[in-house]
């Protein structure tokens, strides 16, 4: 583009300002970018939800459990290929601020079910001898600084009393946002140790044989249990794990106000910007047009400042999100796995151009439209 | 030759028929120019002076295809371009006439060089076309071995020799001056009249200029005088009306 050098050199003309306004980017952009990892984190990993998995709960309730009796019964519906179980534990490590998520889970089924998650062959092994054995994930290992053989006292809040685990191996997880920042324990030590609700568990996972099968399947685990003492609702994973975050409120909502509020003062920022660049400049805006210069292309060259500057900034932005998130994320792990994938960046970006767009329009018809008569009168 | 009488003598580059211009102000009408005639051949050099408000700037601006008359037509080369749609003016704008304007106009962020390549980014020059035509147009006003300098950089003569160099630089048919020298001191006043007067001896280039100083316009070729939007007078400075 032969005009990118008087594009590039207006954009230098009034250093402050042009930083400034780019800076308000980067700022909203990498605000984008650690909500979008947020809202993801908040998700709990439902994008990373297995298709193939069904989850059955309580129908009344969550929290209320499920007699273990169930899981022979739903292993043999029709299309089911394998089950397994989990209870939440809700235990202290030495503070209540060291909050990380617990699970007692079946040491023979769970990592099946959950293939996707990495574990060593001998970490496995260890997991079915020891019967305190735990597997910590890479992030809470990390974290804390956990390793293969460490003991891990904790104290039970739903089950009171104190617990102490064996690290037998530590798990990663098949994606870069699947959440490795909590632990698995053995449901059988849970069972033999807690003051209440021996025999039940919190909710069951079940693998399907056929992804086709969902909706039958569903059907039938319901019907199956329907007008019993504990009646279920399954649903599939994804669907499982969204209204699982949904219990800590709706933060998607709280996520897209802020950022739609953000985005919106930012467009008027730069769009204020813009008309006052357009408007300092009207006579050479004139000139232009008078040694040749078409309308058109001086509206072009007005967006390709707007959109210079926005690119920029947005770039800048998600560019220190990439960066910085990660470590956010093992500072605050209660937000889980937080990081920023290339759809986010890619979007960001391209939200960043449609602003910067947007905040040049009106700037630049305005440029446009000009009238060289009257523009040169008042230099 | 250069005639006002609207009699068409033959064949003229600048050919304007009837030329009326209106303004209007709420309610008022204001007649700029009325009913002018002017014939100017090419490689004339015409100086059009008169009080303020006479409508110097009004003609030059529709000479140069920035304004529209409210009657008449004006005929450059062959083309009539009071009919002509806003863009095809500008092509024609960007082709045909160089601007020099009282105030220089250069774009304080690029340097001389990038001011005076300006025009022809608008062409299908390559770039070292492009770097040539710029030499050579800097060349001819002697600014040379200020090509990198800023327009902050240069005196208001250099400026204006700048200025003159982007105008030449794509070669047009006719150069408009409106007051050249209204921002400079004497010295460098007369430079830039010697460097226009050598445009047209030399090169042949046709102009057209707008001035209140007597001392440059006496360099043209012809005088004209406009008084309330009508050219009242023709005087031959140096050759004959």
């Amino acid at each position: 583009m032969k005009s990118f050098r008087l594009v590039w050199a207006n954009l230098r003309r009034k250093k402050i300002r042009t930083t400034l306004t780019i800076g308000s980017f980067t700022v909203a952009l990498f605000l984008f970018g650690l909500l979008a990892a947020i809202r993801i984190g908040f998700r709990g990993g439902a994008d990373a939800a297995g298709a193939d998995r069904l989850n059955t709960i309580n129908r009344v309730s969550l929290i209320l459990p499920l007699p273990l009796s169930y899981r022979d019964r739903i292993l043999k519906i029709p299309g089911v290929s394998g089950i397994t179980y989990a209870n939440w534990f809700g235990g202290v490590y030495q503070d209540e601020r060291n909050f990380f998520p617990q699970f007692a889970v079946d040491k023979d089924t769970w990592f099946d079910v959950y293939a996707d998650y990495a574990v060593s062959p001998e970490g496995r092994d260890a997991f079915r001898k020891d019967r305190q054995a735990c597997m910590v994930g890479r992030n809470l290992a990390k974290r804390f600084g956990f390793k293969v053989g460490d003991r891990i006292p904790l104290r039970g809040t739903i089950f009171t009393g104190n617990w102490e685990f064996n690290v037998a191996g530590i798990f990663d997880g098949g994606r870069p946002d699947a959440d490795t920042s909590g632990m698995f324990f053995r449901a059988d030590y849970l069972d033999e140790n807690r003051q209440f609700g021996q025999g039940t568990v919190g909710w069951y996972v079940v693998k399907l044989a056929n992804l086709d099968d969902a909706v039958p399947v569903t059907k039938a685990i319901d019907e199956q249990f329907a007008n019993s003492p504990f009646e279920t609702r399954t649903q599939t994973e994804k669907a499982f794990t969204a209204s699982f975050a949904k219990q800590m409120g709706n933060v998607e909502l709280l996520i897209m106000t802020i950022g739609s509020v953000v985005f919106f003062t930012l467009l008027l920022v730069t769009g204020n910007t813009m008309a006052i660049a357009v408007r300092e400049r009207s006579g050479e805006l004139a000139v232009l047009k008078t040694v040749g210069f078409s309308d058109v292309r001086v509206l072009k060259l007005i967006l390709a400042e707007a959109i210079l500057i926005a690119g920029q900034g947005g770039f800048i932005g998600l560019a220190l999100a990439k960066i910085v998130i990660p470590d956010l994320s093992r500072a605050l792990p209660m937000l889980g796995a937080l990081y920023v994938s290339p759809l986010t960046f890619g979007l960001g970006f391209v939200l960043a151009l449609l602003i910067g767009t947007a905040a040049g329009v009106l700037p630049a018809v305005g440029a446009m439209r000009l009238r060289v008569v009257d523009a040169l009168r008042r230099v | 030759m250069v005639s006002i009488d609207g009699k068409g003598n033959g064949p003229c580059l600048v050919c304007v028929r009837d030329l009326d211009k209106i303004y209007t102000r709420g309610s008022e009408e204001i007649h700029v120019l009325q009913g002018l005639n002017l014939e100017v051949d090419a490689g004339d050099f015409v100086a059009f002076m008169g009080p303020s408000g006479s409508g110097k700037t009004t003609l030059l601006n529709l000479l140069g295809g920035l304004d529209l008359p409210t009657s008449g037509s004006i005929t450059v080369a062959g083309d009539e371009i009071t009919h002509m749609s806003a863009g095809k003016l500008t092509n024609w704008r960007a082709r045909h006439v160089g601007f020099i304007f009282q105030m220089y106009n250069l774009i304080p962020v690029l340097t001389a060089f990038q001011n005076v390549e300006l025009p022809l980014l608008l062409t299908r020059l390559s770039k070292a076309e492009r770097r040539k035509h710029v030499e050579t147009a800097l060349a001819v006003v002697g600014l040379a071995d200020r090509m990198k300098h800023f327009p902050r950089q240069l005196s208001g003569g250099q400026e204006q020799r700048v200025a003159i160099a982007r105008a030449i630089v794509a070669d047009p048919t006719f150069l408009l001056c409106d007051e050249p020298t209204g921002d400079l001191d004497r010295k460098s006043a007369d430079e830039i009249m010697d460097i226009i007067e050598r445009l047209v001896k030399e090169h042949g280039k046709t102009v057209l200029m707008v001035s209140h100083d007597p001392r440059a316009a006496e360099r043209a070729r012809v005088v004209l005088h406009l008084d309330k939007g009508v050219l009242i007078e023709a005087a031959a400075a140096r050759g004959s009306v």
